[in-house]
């Protein structure tokens, strides 16, 4: 029974460490940054959560201490992760992607990161108009 | 077992971490920099448990908890720094 928890343990860390390594390789091998912003924000991720689950494991199996400190960790950083990214591909296209080059968005409105965003009442407006449409 | 999958991990996300100072030193743009910083921060807080099961301690958490916020906020500010000018309005 120890022996399969062990390997058990063993197998997460080793598989969440090649994880985060592949995601760090990715950031120094692809070319364009759009693409490089695929690598990190995923493979990482899961590596970071292969790392916490198997230390949660190794301190509620091994050591007798069961603790979901690990879990609000990655639970954090599984919603922080997304939000970064998109952050970050925004600066990327404020500084270098013109606005006439993107298609359209299909609705009423703009990019969210070229026009400002709509008044309420102006918004009540238009959703009233597209609704009254056929 | 544990304790050589432990030593694995942990060179995986040091070499991990130089590939991603290489990214900050030579990346073209400012967003690959905040890119490399924000995969840096989160090396780091795998690295920090990696640390704590190596010394069987469960101490190791709450530093990791708190550098991740302090992650998340950086990136965050930097980022708005770049797209408005300004951190908080």
């Amino acid at each position: 029974m120890d022996q399969i928890v062990e390997f058990l343990i063993a197998a997460f860390l080793v598989v969440s460490g090649i994880f985060g390594l592949v995601g760090s390789f990715g950031l120094i091998k692809l070319k364009d940054t759009m693409q490089r912003l695929h690598a990190p924000t995923k493979a990482t991720t899961v590596g970071v959560g292969g790392v916490l689950i198997g230390s949660m494991l190794y301190f509620g199996l091994i050591k007798g201490s069961l603790s979901f400190h690990e879990l609000l960790i990655t639970l954090f950083l599984f919603l922080t992760a997304p939000i970064t990214a998109n952050f970050i591909a925004k600066t990327y296209m404020a500084q270098r992607v013109r606005e006439d080059t993107l298609p359209e968005t299909g609705s009423d409105y703009g990019w969210a990161l070229y026009n400002d965003p709509p008044e309420p009442a102006e918004d009540a407006a238009l959703r009233h108009q597209s609704s009254r449409k056929p | 077992m544990i304790h050589a999958a432990v030593m694995f991990a942990i060179g995986c996300y040091a070499l991990a971490l130089l590939f991603n100072l290489w990214r900050i030193v030579k990346g073209p743009e400012p967003a690959d920099r905040i890119l490399a910083l924000d995969t840096m921060v989160i090396n780091v807080i795998a690295l920090l448990v990696l640390y704590g099961i190596w010394n069987g301690t469960a101490i190791y958490y709450e530093s990791a908890m708190l550098v991740a916020m302090v992650g998340f906020v950086s990136t965050v500010a930097y980022c708005r720094f770049i797209l408005r000018g300004d951190i908080i309005e």
